[in-house]
Order: structure tokens, then C-alpha cells, then sequence
């Protein structure tokens, strides 16, 4: 038994990336980032609102959270939209009772079914960031490059025309890209996408259609993380967000500028049972002397001018 | 294939001749830092997939990321602040792309052990000819990058083949950490040299705390101090086996997470403050270990 000799060639075995999206950065080496008011930690709030087609589609593959049994589901279906009706609310009250503007990461979709949503997101100052069609809107290899730029436009459009604003930020369905999303994302004209979590500041990619910055959204700080999978308490969620805070402003002062995601569904965390917890965390967050609550674009703006 | 390995010989937990670490102390602690490299779009080994997902699987590949642009920086200085060398098991294609973390190990005092050429290549399948070529390359590798002569070998992303603890031990290592049947080094049959197997662990591997057992932090930090209390005083048991191992398996890019760090530093100022940890590197545990053996 033996391994096909081109097993041990290791072509990208080079200073650097063994890819040409960016070059390697320490964090902790970079130009310090200065938020307005010399806040020490920008807090970043993405709701994402997903429609679920009650037929999934498995291509490329089934987005988390999706249907799971036997058409008709009605099960999943409805406690989706759940999310869509209630728990989106009591998440924007969460948030406006604190005066904070955050972003909601939407499928085309909602546009298109909802407006009464998008205006009450546009009246609350939040930012829209475009997150794919609807959930059977996935992206990874497989999908053709054409399929992939019509998805992202057609995203963009619906988001647009029902409020008024062209999306500056883009998450894909479960972070999944492909080798062409990069460049179809600054071709697109898109400032910045949520998608890759190897950072806690913003950094800068360049791609053949341009640059876009990368605003990496902690997928283990995330409600679907920490409760669905890992399927640990809403209480135990505030304690780790809690503990979040407390480390980053803590190097905020040692450093610079640093970055908490709270990456929500409104599905998970907008259930009674646990939104009491979440709004004592907003609550707690907001009382924080060095917390700035803002939307990715907010982040992107202040990042862009102190770098 | 063969039902029984005949890794070692068997060693029940009583009546063992003890083990003394240095200065009395009842537990050996070393922590072994994974500083790895995880390429976007490896080739395909035929035994095991490299990513869940179609290339690119953007999340698993960032995330590990995460522990060179961030996560290394934040552990390494916890460890430094309590005490805490790093034995690291290292993807030796690291220090091509991104010597800048090799450095900070080998500036820390740390000691190299091989974790393979990178995390996404695995021995699965591999001829005598091509292991021997990974053992090499990584001697020759860490050589160059950090002086350092590597002791030990942790299979990358613990691929084996039945020949690698022959092969490990034929080129000089002393130590494997592959074997997890004991709390104290036990020698490994090897064909020639010879190979010590140093507890390392799994069970709590943060890997295991935070994606088997999907422990909060706290949980994680709580459970890394039972282990050390229970092996701190079975190692100081008059009728017991003597001096105890405990190993505490990093990744920094799940470690080094903001929520993640602050309880893990609360278990290195515990574990320092105890009085009963030899806090030490692999080597220097296996050196210890085998004095007593004559």
C-alpha cells in the first residue's frame, strides 16, 4: 500500500497563506483601531432572517436549520417563522431599549413577503445586510459561477427595493463560500462580507474583482453554536458573552479597538423561556463604560478611517 | 492487521514501584500547545477526508486560522504569565508559511515535537518509504527553524500506520504521545531504540471538552482542575503508583477565544498555586521517567 506520490509535494509550502486572499497579520502587531468616544470594545449584533422554503433543496447542500421530516413539515416551518414574527421582536425591543442600531443579516425572501419588517428595521436605524435569497440559497462548490453571481444579485435587489438602501455587507447561509464568492462579493460592489472567522478586527482581502473587507462574525459566540449544538443554557450563553466582554476590553486597554460579535436567530434566542436572559445581558452590555454597540457598516466605517 | 498491537507490557495501577518527580512534587503538568497548519484545499487521502465540506469549507479553515493571527498570541501569554512552558506539537509546514509563531514558541523556551508536515495530510496509506520521508522532512524542518532536535511525535491529526512507533523510535525520538492507556510514561515495544510514551490525553484535549463533550468554558476549566486534584493526590498516596502525568492538549484557536481564555487562566493560577505540580516539558518528563527505570 502506498499514497499517490503527489501526496507529499506540498506546492503552497511558502512564506505566507498557502492561498493569495490575504496576507498573514497578528492581531496583536497591527496599528491600534480607535472606535468614536474611545469605546473599547465594539459590540456587533447580526440577527439573521431566513425564510425556509417548506421543500429543501439539497443543492449544494441543505442549509442549517432546514426541514427535516417527511413533507409536509410543518414542525420546523412554523417554528421558523416563530423567529420571523415574534422572536425577531422581542430581540429589536432587547436591543432599542438600550438605544443600540445593530444588523439584521436578511434573505431576499423576507423583502419580498415581509415589508412591514424591512420598514420597521429601516425606522429603527438598524442595517440591512444581505444574506442570500432564501434558505435553499446556499453557496459552496458545485454551484456555477453564473448561478452563484445571479443568487448574490438577486439578494441584493430584493433587499434594495423594499428598502431603499443597496446592502453594504453580505453573509452567506452557514458561512459557506466558494472558490469564486470572494471576487463575485467585491464585483457585486459589496464593502464587506461576515463569512470567514479567522480574526476579531476587520481586515482587508483582495480578490481579482477588488478588494472587500472581511468582518469576521464569531461562529462559536453565536446563539445556534452555544445552544442548539452545543446545547448548553441560555444562562450559561450570557455567562460566556459576559466573559467575552470582560477579556476583550480588558486587552482593549494593553492593545486596541476590539470586536464581540453576538451573532443571533431569532428561533433560538427569541423563545420566552429565553429572552429574560438575553435582555439582562443587553442590559448588562449596554452599562459597560467601554461598550459601543453598532452595526457592521458603523464598525467597517470607524475601522476604515483609524487604519 | 493484527487483533492485539503488543504496544507494551501490561502494568496494573497497583503495586507499581513508584515514581518521584523532582522536589517531592506528586503530579508532572505539561501542556501541549497544537500549533498547526490546516491547507485550504489539501489533496485526498483515500483513507480519511480532510474537510467536512467541499473545498473551500470556509468555517473549519478560518477557524483554525484564527489560532495564528490571534489565538496563539492570547494562550502563549497566559502560559507565559503562569509559569506554563509549551511542549508543541507542531505541523512542521508552520515554519515555512508562518515562522512568526514558530518564533514566539522557541523564544518562550518551548520544546518541538512533530504533529506531520501539516494537519490536513495524513499517514493513512502511507509506504514505509513516504513515513520515513514526513520524519525526515520534519526532523530536517524544525531543525532549521528553531535549532531544536525533535524528541517526540504526535501523528498528525492522529493518523497512524502500524509502523510509525518502530520508525519514530529507528530515527531517535523518545517520545510518542499516541498512547493513551496510562497516567504515567510507559516504554513501547519498538524493533530498535527506545520509545517512551508520554500521557497526553484526549479526554481532556480541549478538542474533546468543547466539540465531544460540548462543555461551556467553565465546565472545561472546572473539569481540567478535578483532573489535576485527582492526580495531584493519587501521586502523593503512600501505597500509590507515585508521581502522576497530566497533560493539558491545547488548540489555541478554540482555547484562545475570548470567551474561552479567562476561565482556562483561572486552571493555570490554579495548578500553580497548588505546591504539588512539577510544571514541565515533555522531554523533561520522559527524562525524569526514565532515570528511575535505569
Amino acid at each position: 500500500m502506498s499514497l499517490d506520490p503527489s501526496y507529499l509535494e506540498y506546492p503552497h509550502r511558502r512564506l505566507g497563506m498557502d492561498h493569495k486572499l490575504y496576507p498573514y497579520s497578528n492581531l496583536f502587531q497591527r496599528p491600534p483601531v480607535q472606535w468614536p468616544g474611545e469605546k473599547s470594545v465594539a459590540i456587533w449584533p447580526v440577527i439573521c432572517l431566513e425564510w425556509f422554503p417548506m421543500v429543501p433543496s439539497d443543492t449544494p447542500f441543505r442549509a442549517p436549520g432546514h426541514m427535516q421530516t417527511a413533507y409536509p413539515d410543518y414542525r420546523h416551518y412554523t417554528a421558523r417563522e416563530y423567529g420571523t414574527r415574534i422572536g425577531l421582536f422581542r430581540l429589536l425591543d432587547a436591543f432599542e431599549a438600550v438605544g443600540a442600531r445593530i444588523s439584521v443579516a436578511c434573505n431576499g425572501a423576507i423583502a419580498d413577503r415581509y415589508p412591514a419588517i424591512i420598514e420597521a428595521l429601516v425606522k429603527g436605524g438598524h442595517e440591512i445586510v444581505a444574506h442570500s435569497t432564501d434558505m435553499n440559497g446556499t453557496i459552496a462548490s458545485g454551484l456555477a459561477e453564473a448561478d452563484e453571481r445571479a443568487l448574490i444579485a438577486a439578494s441584493l435587489d430584493a433587499l434594495e427595493k423594499a428598502s431603499g438602501t443597496r446592502p453594504r455587507g453580505w453573509l452567506s447561509i452557514a458561512r459557506s463560500q466558494s472558490f469564486a464568492t470572494p471576487h463575485l462579493l467585491a464585483e457585486a460592489g459589496l464593502d464587506y462580507m461576515c463569512d470567514w472567522v479567522n480574526d476579531e478586527l476587520p481586515y482587508a482581502m483582495t480578490t481579482e474583482a477588488g478588494g472587500i473587507v472581511n468582518m469576521p462574525l464569531n461562529h462559536e459566540l453565536s446563539d445556534r453554536q452555544i445552544i442548539n449544538v452545543q446545547q448548553q443554557s441560555v444562562d450559561s450563553y450570557a455567562t460566556q458573552m459576559r466573559d467575552a466582554y470582560g477579556w476583550l476590553a480588558h486587552e482593549a486597554e494593553a492593545h486596541s479597538g476590539r470586536m464581540l460579535p453576538m451573532h443571533l436567530t431569532p428561533y433560538i434566542m427569541g423563545l420566552p423561556y429565553r429572552i429574560d436572559a438575553f435582555e439582562a445581558l443587553v442590559r448588562w452590555l449596554a452599562e459597560q463604560p467601554g461598550a459601543w454597540f453598532a452595526t457592521g457598516s458603523e464598525i467597517l466605517d470607524s475601522w476604515s478611517a483609524s487604519t | 492487521m493484527t487483533p492485539d498491537p503488543q504496544l507494551y507490557t501490561f502494568s496494573a495501577w497497583r503495586g507499581r514501584r513508584k515514581i518521584r518527580w523532582p522536589e517531592g512534587k506528586s503530579c508532572a503538568v505539561w501542556v501541549a500547545p497544537n500549533l498547526e497548519y490546516y491547507e485550504l484545499d489539501p489533496p485526498a487521502n483515500p483513507h480519511r477526508k480532510s474537510w467536512a465540506k467541499p473545498h473551500p469549507d470556509v468555517v473549519g479553515y478560518a477557524h483554525r486560522d484564527h489560532a495564528n493571527r490571534v489565538g496563539h498570541w492570547r494562550m502563549a501569554d497566559v502560559m507565559t504569565r503562569h509559569g506554563f512552558p509549551g511542549s508543541v506539537s507542531l505541523s512542521v509546514a508552520l515554519c515555512d508559511h508562518i515562522p512568526e509563531v514558530v518564533e514566539d514558541a522557541r523564544q518562550r523556551g518551548w520544546e518541538f515535537f512533530s504533529h506531520g508536515i501539516y494537519n490536513t495530510r495524513y499517514s493513512y496509506g502511507m509506504d514505509e518509504a513516504q513515513e520515513r520521508a514526513i520524519i525526515e522532512d520534519s526532523i530536517a524542518t524544525v531543525e532549521r527553524a528553531t535549532g531544536q532536535r525533535i524528541r517526540g511525535w504526535l501523528a498528525p491529526a492522529l493518523t497512524h500506520t502500524p509502523r510509525t512507533l518502530d520508525l519514530i523510535a529507528e530515527y531517535g525520538l523518545d517520545y510518542t504521545c499516541d498512547l493513551y492507556h496510562d497516567d504515567q510514561p510507559t516504554d513501547v515495544k519498538v524493533k530498535s531504540g527506545r520509545l517512551t510514551a508520554i500521557p497526553y490525553s484526549l479526554e481532556v484535549n480541549d478538542h474533546y471538552g468543547f466539540f465531544i463533550y460540548n462543555m461551556s468554558p467553565r465546565d472545561y476549566a472546572d473539569t481540567l482542575i478535578r483532573q489535576f486534584e485527582r492526580l495531584a493526590s493519587e501521586g502523593e498516596r503512600e501505597d500509590g503508583p507515585g508521581g502522576t502525568v497530566m497533560c493539558i492538549p491545547l488548540h489555541s484557536y478554540l482555547i484562545g477565544q475570548p470567551h474561552r481564555i479567562g476561565p482556562f487562566e483561572e486552571v493555570l493560577r490554579h495548578i500553580a498555586a497548588d505546591g504539588r505540580a512539577w510544571i514541565a516539558t515533555a522531554g523533561e518528563i520522559v527524562d525524569a521517567w526514565r532515570e528511575q527505570q535505569g
